[in-house]
């Protein structure tokens, strides 16, 4: 909530939010100590370390992400529903629509239901010509980076964190640097949830300044490009080639289909003799 | 002693069932197993039997202390608990044994004389069992002539893991040679075995070689005593019984603290093998922190309020 | 044996009953609200570990089973259409009231059908609240769900659920037929009907819409009339092979999609290079488990010879240590055998085991006074021709017999006219590909039994049935092309 300036007194003085970056499952200010004024309102301003911070928070987690059954994951993401349809006031008061706010909710809910099922719909049983079972099988991609789309801020972010998550990854997200509010307000939704510490990261910031970094970053497997500027593309999938990173770039933002979810998965293909 | 190459998932070849004996050591499903254990380990327990398996955890557990700063005083005192563990309370049994570095034997031996407790000492290079094996065998007998009763010996994992089981075999032969009259442990440190298949394996090995007793861990490293490896080596001793009508003991040791622990273990044993087990000459726990514990316990079943940690004396 | 010093005794760790509000008498579930039966008839259901009588139960007569269609008919055009992503999300509601009431459940479904309330409370519930979670998400989704292929609900389903899994076997059914925008008339089995009875409430609570769901309690003629109910699109039964039959029969001709889920006598293959000592723990619980009241029980146990004493050895160890008694406490491992006739049944056929010249073991037991109880049972020297290595036996009876070789066990396995399922242990992973490629069951279990899963699809070969429930599979019996 941004309350307005004014000369007037009021009768109760409301306590001003500080809005911080969410790394580890934790709210830090941003280890350079910049804030940046955006909608009337002072964000953290994330430096390259603080990418570097996440990144390893994230790549702590994974395992223990990853290695939980789709059904627990799927619970989980559906309790982060449970909690954003709670604070939807708050996301309104953070400047998002109300019906941006419930289709936001709504998408969440989708993606999470996902999660127990998209290897029954990408995943095959291959008929080899030999005696052997074959089988390809989804695996999370591992660690994320996200550049999350300008606009609609909100809708924007879940829609590309969202399958991400359902997927087994753990995300870095960069939220919109116009439009902030809203992804810190949805950090502060995924802490009180069950998602474990470390699974998301959400860095506020000046994308051009933090987006190579991510892009050249080593240890981060995926990054979702669809929220990067576009002057800055070619530089950045060139970045993403030192590590062979898988990049993506949705066509529409705010598609919703478990092919994104897919876009973040590895196929592994198994084969076994059958024979007694 | 012919060496035995232990035949991991075969069917036992007919073989003479004498002491080199060829043991089967079939493979182990991972999941069915810890199922198993996490099954036996929510069975509650009626009250009276609560206090009567209390009091025989006590009976069974062996009071260790492996530091490199342990010192005369250090073990005299870890005697004295041992030997009277609830000073307000004579009627708590002493339990089975202290377990030191074989220079502290002499300390230990003289502080338990006349108590009934037992003098246990690691030996044969504890804990990597790594030095030579003269040295290995030599240590051994210091400790049996210093005075103790028990010697605890490691299983040598280098070359186990890698295949020589033979050598594996002999190195623990000839520590049995050395203890004599002495009854000899033998840990197999299943944290460092990668899967139950080996720790049944091992637990085999070191039957056919002799152990009165196969031993999880040495304390040292992590994961040490856990309930579904116990379950594990209670199903190899059951096997080991049934082939041979040997009865060799199981020794729980590293990461149990409390007593709810302590009687899960129990469970385990009595459940799994029979209730000649369940006794100080075929269990033991190795524990330092859990004594307390069950102390507190038995405190809270006797008075029936919870005790606070300064009723009891420190180790 | 020696004995251990002590008697281990476990503490009859009794949960406790009072969390469940019993009605002296219920009446049925029609278009959203409990209504006498316009049949008068009503019915007790007894607690089967004490002969306690529970409640009086309303049986549906015709006219009531034609106002249950009524409703359902009726609340079909607006449930189907429904927006998918809201009835997604009602459906998301049932799973969680599920796990908010779970204890309350758990007590009911052990105090009216006689299952450890271990079983209700680690098993029963949990995967009913799983079933409604997975469909749910898939309510959805449906685009996905049939390659190339437009579907859409098929109307108002009959579903006629059996004893031995009472509120599951109701989650089973709703969850798909509800998630695809079908409407139902449900009927629970007549010595299990309070749990459903609860879960009415739970469907109320979740705000799904009158007469979306409806329940007629009552006995066969109950089943008979709503199968063969004109207004009725779809059945779906699971229960004996012989009223499968019947049903088939019934709505023969009539257009009426069909679903059956059938009897069992599958069996369980313990190989001589299976990990052994979890192989007999895979036994027992294959056909100990809900007292064998399990249509895909691992009721035969077919041992490789070489290794077979071994095995029958451990086995008996095994169930002495199995404890048998009161289902409320936590210690229990076999509760009660779900009412008088079918203990009958089982008495009367391992009488007919013994005859045909099997060995029966039973460890000591020491069973309650009251209530119907048999304890864990082996025939030994079983052959494929006798009775008891045929006919389903529905307890907790396990006929052994032996094989030689991969093939012959297969054919064992096989030769049987059911086809539900069949377990293997081996650790030899090309011969449970290969067993599992060859063995006539729509559910193989390698080196496990008795496992489920909303995803997992379950259902049988051959006269065990037809049709799938769980996984993407199960939507396809509850829609058609659009």
């Amino acid at each position: 909530m941004v309350w307005p300036r004014t000369s007037a007194m009021p009768e109760r003085v409301p306590v001003r939010k500080t809005y911080k970056l969410f790394i580890g499952g934790e709210f830090p200010r941003s280890e350079s100590g910049r804030s940046y004024p955006v909608e009337g309102a002072w964000l953290a301003r994330a430096s390259r370390k603080d990418v570097r911070d996440a990144v390893r928070a994230g790549r702590g987690a994974l395992d223990g992400w990853s290695g939980r059954t789709a059904y627990n994951r799927a619970q989980v993401l559906y309790r982060v529903a449970e909690i954003m349809e709670g604070r939807r006031q708050q996301f309104v008061d953070e400047g998002a629509p109300w019906d941006e706010v419930e289709a936001a909710i709504d998408r969440w809910v989708w993606y999470a239901g996902w999660a127990d099922k998209v290897h029954q719909v990408i995943g095959t049983v291959n008929p080899v010509a030999g005696p052997f079972f074959d089988f390809t099988i989804p695996e999370p991609v591992g660690v994320v980076g996200v550049a999350a789309p300008e606009e609609p801020a909100l809708l924007g972010l879940v829609s590309r964190l969202a399958p991400v998550l359902a997927g087994g990854n753990v995300a870095v997200v960069l939220a919109s640097e116009a439009s902030p509010r809203s992804a810190v307000t949805l950090a502060e939704v995924l802490a009180t949830s069950d998602v474990p510490a470390g699974v998301v990261a959400v860095l506020t910031g000046y994308k051009a300044e933090l987006l190579p970094w991510l892009a050249a970053h080593r240890d981060i497997d995926a990054i979702d490009l669809t929220g990067a500027p576009v002057a800055l593309l070619g530089a950045l999938e060139e970045a993403a080639a030192d590590n062979v990173k898988r990049v993506v770039r949705a066509e529409d933002p705010l598609a919703e289909s478990p092919y994104d979810v897919a876009a973040f998965l590895e196929m592994k293909t198994v084969w076994h003799p059958i024979g007694p | 002693m012919s060496p035995v190459p232990v035949l991991a998932g075969q069917p036992p070849v007919a073989a003479p069932q004498a002491a080199a004996g060829w043991v089967r050591a079939g493979p182990v499903d991972a999941v069915g197993l810890e199922a198993r254990a996490a099954a036996l380990a929510s069975r509650s327990l009626k009250r009276a039997t609560k206090v009567a398996v209390l009091e025989l955890a006590v009976r069974c557990m062996d009071l260790t202390t492996l530091e490199g700063s342990d010192t005369p005083g250090k073990v005299a005192q870890l005697c004295a608990k041992a030997a009277r563990p609830d000073a307000s309370d004579p009627s708590v049994p002493p339990v089975a044994a202290v377990c030191v570095y074989p220079q502290l034997v002499p300390v230990a031996v003289a502080a338990l004389a006349g108590t009934g407790v037992k003098v246990a000492s690691v030996a044969g290079t504890f804990p990597a069992g790594l030095g030579p094996s003269a040295a290995r065998v030599e240590e051994v007998r210091f400790a049996v002539e210093q005075g103790a009763d028990e010697i605890d010996i490691v299983l040598d994992r280098s070359s186990f893991l890698s295949g020589r089981y033979a050598r594996a075999f002999d190195a623990i032969a000839e520590c049995k040679d050395a203890a004599g009259r002495a009854h000899l442990k033998v840990i197999l440190e299943t944290g460092e075995l990668g899967s139950y298949d080996q720790v049944r394996r091992a637990s085999a090995l070191a039957m056919a070689a002799g152990a009165d007793f196969i031993k999880t861990s040495t304390g040292k490293v992590t994961p040490a005593a856990t309930l579904p490896v116990a379950l594990c080596m209670a199903e190899a001793i059951r096997e080991h019984h049934a082939a041979t009508g040997r009865a060799v003991g199981l020794k729980v040791a590293g990461g149990v603290r409390t007593a709810k622990q302590a009687w899960q273990y129990l469970v385990v044993v009595a459940e799994t093998l029979d209730g000649g087990w369940a006794a100080p000459a075929l269990f033991r726990i190795g524990a330092s922190s859990l004594l307390n514990d069950v102390l507190l316990q038995l405190r809270k079943e006797r008075t029936g309020a919870y005790a606070s940690p300064d009723d009891v004396a420190d180790a | 044996m020696p004995e251990l010093p002590f008697p281990l005794e476990y503490a009859p760790a009794r949960e406790a009953t009072d969390i469940v509000q019993l009605a002296a008498s219920y009446g049925l579930f029609i278009g959203g609200a409990f209504v006498a039966a316009r049949s008068g008839e009503s019915f007790m259901t007894v607690n089967p570990a004490t002969e306690e009588p529970l409640a009086s139960v309303a049986a549906a007569g015709d006219d009531d089973v034609d106002a249950a269609v009524g409703a359902a008919r009726a609340a079909f055009p607006a449930w189907s259409a429904l927006p998918a992503r809201q009835r997604s999300k009602l459906l998301y509601r049932v799973a969680r009231l599920l796990q908010d009431r779970a204890r309350e459940f758990a007590v009911l479904e052990t105090l009216d059908g006689g299952k450890p309330i271990k079983e209700s409370r680690d098993v029963d519930v949990p995967l009913a609240a799983a079933h409604f979670f997975y469909y749910a998400g898939w309510a959805d989704k449906l685009d996905y769900a049939f390659p190339g292929r437009q579907v859409r609900p098929l109307g108002v389903a009959a579903q006629v659920i059996p004893w031995n899994f009472p509120l599951l076997m109701a989650a089973w059914k709703l969850a798909p037929a509800l998630a695809t925008g079908n409407t139902v008339v449900l009927k629970p089995a007549e010595t299990t009907p309070l749990s459903a009875l609860l879960l009415a409430d739970v469907l109320a609570e979740a705000d799904l819409p009158p007469g979306v769901v409806n329940i007629v309690t009552g006995g066969p003629s109950t089943g008979a009339a709503l199968v063969r109910h004109p207004g009725v699109d779809k059945v779906a039964f699971t229960g004996s092979t012989d009223v499968g039959k019947e049903i088939r029969r019934a709505v023969a001709g009539t257009g009426k999609a069909l679903t059956l889920e059938l009897g069992g006598k599958a069996a369980n293959i313990v190989f001589e290079d299976a990990a052994l000592d979890q192989a007999v723990e895979g036994v027992v619980n294959g056909i100990y488990f809900n007292q064998g009241h399990v249509c895909c029980a691992g009721s035969r146990l077919l041992v490789q010879e070489a290794v077979a004493d071994a095995v029958i050895d451990k086995l008996k160890a095994r169930l002495a240590t199995l404890r048998v008694g009161d289902p409320l406490d936590k210690n229990t491992d076999l509760g009660a055998i779900n009412s008088r006739a079918q203990l009958d049944k089982i008495t009367s056929l391992v009488d007919a085991g013994v005859e045909e010249g099997a060995t029966v073991y039973q460890p000591p037991c020491a069973l309650p006074p009251r209530g119907y109880w048999f304890p864990p049972t082996v025939l030994t020297g079983v052959h494929p021709s006798h009775r008891v290595a045929q006919e389903e036996i529905f307890g907790p009876v396990l006929s052994v017999l032996t094989f030689r070789t991969p093939a012959e066990a297969v054919a064992k396995a096989n030769n049987t006219r059911y086809g539900l399922s069949a377990g293997v242990w081996t650790e030899k992973a090309s011969k449970v590909l290969w067993m599992s490629s060859r063995l006539r069951a729509g559910v193989v279990w390698a080196n496990t039994y008795n496992r489920f899963d909303p995803a997992s699809p379950f259902g049988g070969f051959k006269e065990s049935g037809f049709g799938r429930e769980g996984g993407v599979h199960g939507l396809a019996p509850y829609v058609r092309n659009a």
